[in-house]
Order: C-alpha cells, then sequence, then structure tokens
C-alpha cells in the first residue's frame, strides 16, 4: 500500500477515535452542562450531612440549580461546613433554607434550597442561616424506641 | 540425597528469580534507550504513521465489533438485574461507568496485545531471525531508531484512540438493546447517564488507563520481539509471551489504576 493511503488510513482512524472520545466527553459525560455556566458560592452549616458528597446536586423545587463543591469540618462548632456552586442564573433571596434530602428511600443524598420572602439576594461567599441536618437513620429509630419506652412507662405508672 | 534435591530446586528457583530480575532489569534499560533515540521515529514522522496504521487501523474491525457485542450484553444483563429493584432507568449509568473506567481501557487493550502486540513481536523476532537488523547495523543504522522505536510510539498513539473508540461503540450497543430493543426511557438512559459519569474522573481516568496500557503492551511487545532468540521456535516462543505476559501485566496495572483512581474516599 502506498504512503497516501496509509495516510488516509491513519487520518480516519484518528478522526474515529477522536470522535468516540469527544462522544464520551460531551454526550457521555456533562462537560457541557454547569462547568461553562457562572456560579456564585454559598456556605452552610450543617449539624449532620449523613452522606452528602461532593459534587452532589443542589435542587430547588425538584430542579438542579448547582452542585456541592466543597465539604470542611469546622473545628471550633464541630459543624459541618458545605460550600456549594449555583448557577448565577438563579438567584436566591438571603433567608432561603438548606435541607439535606434523599431522593427515593435508597437515592442519593442532595441539598434542597427553600426560597425564603427577604428582598435581598445572596451574594459570592454568603452564608445560608436556615439549615435542616441529614436524617440519620439510627437516631431516628433510637428516638422512636425511646419514645415507645416512655409511653409505656406511662402506661404502667397510670393504674395506679 | 534428599537434601542435594533439595538444595538442587532451591537452586532452580533462585536462577528463576534472579533471571526475571535481569530481564526487567534489560527491559527497562531498553526502553529509556528506546525512548531516548525516538528522534528519528518522530521525525521521520511517516514511519510512525506506517505503524498506527498496522496497529490501530488494521485494529479497528475487531475493537468495534467487540465494543459494540460487550456494550450489548452488559445492556441485557444490566437490565434483567436493574429492573428487579425497579431501578431500569439507571441501565445507562450501568453501562456508561462500566465500559469508560473499566472495561473500555481493560477489553481493548487485551485485544489489543493478542491483535497487535503478538503481530509486532512476530514482526521484529523475525527481522531479528532473518537477520535484517544486523544488516541495518552494518549500514549504521540504529535497528532500534529505525525499527522499534516507530511501533513503539504507533502502538502507543493508537491505543487511547481504540480504547475510547470501544467505549463510545459500547455505549452505543447499550442504548440499542436498552432503549431500542428493551425500551428503557432514553431520556432517562441519558441525562442519568450525563449526571452520575464525570468528565475528569471516570472518563479522563479511563483515557489515563488506556494510555498506560498502550505503553505496557508495545513496551512488552518490542522488548520480546528484539530480545527472542534467532530461531523460529523462539520467535513463536516470545509472541506467546507477549500476549500473556501483556495480559497479565494490564490486569495487574488496572488494579492498580483502580485502586489510585477510583477509591479516594471523599476524594471523587
Amino acid at each position: 500500500m502506498n504512503r497516501s493511503a496509509i495516510d488516509l488510513w491513519v487520518g480516519i482512524f484518528v478522526v474515529a477515535g477522536m470522535a468516540g472520545l469527544l462522544f464520551l466527553a460531551l454526550k457521555v459525560g456533562n462537560l457541557t452542562s454547569f462547568s461553562t455556566a457562572q456560579t456564585y458560592q454559598v456556605n452552610a452549616k450543617f449539624a449532620n450531612i449523613g452522606g452528602l458528597k461532593v459534587r452532589a446536586p443542589v435542587k430547588s423545587a425538584g430542579v438542579v440549580v448547582g452542585r456541592v463543591a466543597e465539604i470542611r469540618f469546622d473545628t471550633e462548632s464541630y459543624e459541618a461546613i458545605v460550600s456549594m456552586n449555583i448557577d448565577s442564573a438563579y438567584p436566591f433571596p438571603r433567608d432561603t433554607t438548606a435541607k439535606i434530602l434523599t431522593s427515593g428511600i435508597l437515592g442519593e443524598q442532595y441539598i434542597g434550597l427553600e426560597a425564603g420572602g427577604d428582598g435581598v439576594m445572596l451574594k459570592n461567599g454568603d452564608r445560608l442561616r436556615l439549615t435542616q441536618s441529614a436524617v440519620v437513620l439510627e437516631n431516628l429509630i433510637s428516638q422512636f424506641l425511646f419514645n415507645k419506652a416512655a409511653e409505656g412507662k406511662g402506661d404502667k405508672e397510670a393504674p395506679k | 540425597m534428599r537434601f542435594a534435591d533439595l538444595r538442587a530446586r532451591l537452586e532452580r528457583v533462585g536462577s528463576k528469580v534472579t533471571s526475571a530480575v535481569l530481564r526487567l532489569g534489560y527491559a527497562s534499560r531498553f526502553l529509556g534507550y528506546l525512548v531516548l533515540h525516538s528522534g528519528t521515529a518522530l521525525r521521520r514522522f511517516h514511519l510512525t504513521i506506517a505503524e498506527v496504521y498496522f496497529a490501530g487501523v488494521l485494529s479497528l474491525v475487531i475493537i468495534v465489533v467487540s465494543g459494540l457485542f460487550v456494550g450489548m450484553v452488559l445492556g441485557l444483563q444490566g437490565y434483567e438485574t436493574l429492573q428487579r429493584y425497579g431501578s431500569s432507568e439507571a441501565l445507562g449509568v450501568l453501562v456508561a461507568l462500566s465500559l469508560v473506567r473499566e472495561l473500555g481501557p481493560v477489553v481493548s487493550g487485551l485485544l489489543f496485545a493478542s491483535r497487535a502486540g503478538s503481530a509486532i513481536t512476530a514482526e521484529i523476532g523475525l527481522m531479528k531471525a532473518t537477520e535484517q537488523l544486523s544488516a541495518m547495523e552494518m549500514m549504521a543504522v540504529d535497528p532500534i531508531a529505525r525499527v522499534v522505536a516507530p511501533r513503539f510510539w504507533g502502538g502507543m498513539i493508537s491505543m487511547p484512540l481504540l480504547a475510547g473508540l470501544f467505549s463510545a461503540m459500547g455505549i452505543f450497543g447499550g442504548y440499542l438493546v436498552g432503549v431500542q430493543l428493551i425500551g428503557v426511557d432514553a431520556g432517562a438512559f441519558w441525562s442519568q447517564m450525563q449526571a452520575a459519569v464525570d468528565v475528569r474522573t471516570d472518563i479522563l481516568n479511563g483515557v489515563i488507563k488506556s494510555v498506560v496500557f498502550g505503553i505496557a503492551v508495545t513496551w512488552i511487545a518490542v522488548f520480546e520481539g528484539y530480545d527472542a532468540p534467532p530461531t523460529a521456535e523462539g520467535v513463536s516462543r516470545a509472541t506467546t509471551r507477549t500476549v500473556v505476559t501483556s495480559s497479565l501485566a494490564i490486569l495487574a496495572l488496572d488494579f492498580v489504576l483502580t485502586a489510585l483512581m477510583f477509591t479516594g474516599g471523599n476524594a471523587q
């Protein structure tokens, strides 16, 4: 085979390989969404983040408006500090509530934002004051058992 | 008598270990020399392009077809399991992550080792057996720079492209079976996949894996060919050794790379 035919085939091969990688990056991965969009960062303190992970979605009314950027531990208040990048297209009022929620019963955890009524919007670097921690199953069960035990005691004492 | 027998056996084991370490050292020296003397392969780039043709273009058919079928099988098997838990929409995630992270680089690396690696070893070994390499040395042409280096770089360039094609074809195969044949919702298939697959942690790490496998396979192939005893038997043994060693190397390296890349705890 002469050289130009080989060059042609190798060119086709390289283009096909690049197209495959591009397909993976654009269609399979999410290179286009969010990483190019303008974002602003807000922080929130949680007593317990449960299984929240970096890059977990931040949703409001079920719509993904941002992603968790960083999770740190504050050694002064012994709380978790979660930084999230929110798309600049979605401004939120300053008294927005952040909750850690779970999608489905066994689904991944995400942050749900509920907008408040304040007229002042959140800026880059602001902190959300109102937060609600993740529901930890063990705490829930122990609370339930505690309540049951307390009830049982009450019933026994009542007839006396 | 028993003692002497045991001693002889121990000595055999010892000599095997020593010769293996010796060979590894020689192979490393060979790789260093090869990289340092690859100026010719890069300056006369058509030499490397011809090797990309032999290693890459001629492997296209097997890579594309097996990628398609692996993806289709993943689609079928994944659906069978996922629908038991009522989460058949996660099929896209399953197919894409398993292909991009593991199966793409590993299976295309194994196919590349048996399709292209063995051919490289046989070619170089035969050139050595027919004294073409010695003839080059007589003409003051460095056979490593002229013959070995272009094959090394050609294989190294081809491997990530082949792995990318394999993953892309596999995802397409999973889409064909999952969406077109079984009837999983196409929107959920793609959007859940896009939400779960990260460009840096998943796709880039997969590409890095395939580059590492490409280096390992072509290194083993050119070394075995260059080191082969110049006989018919020697060349055939070297070819077999290339396939066995590079397959084992791919699987071992894959474990190490996976442990490094995907088990970083919160670092994902």
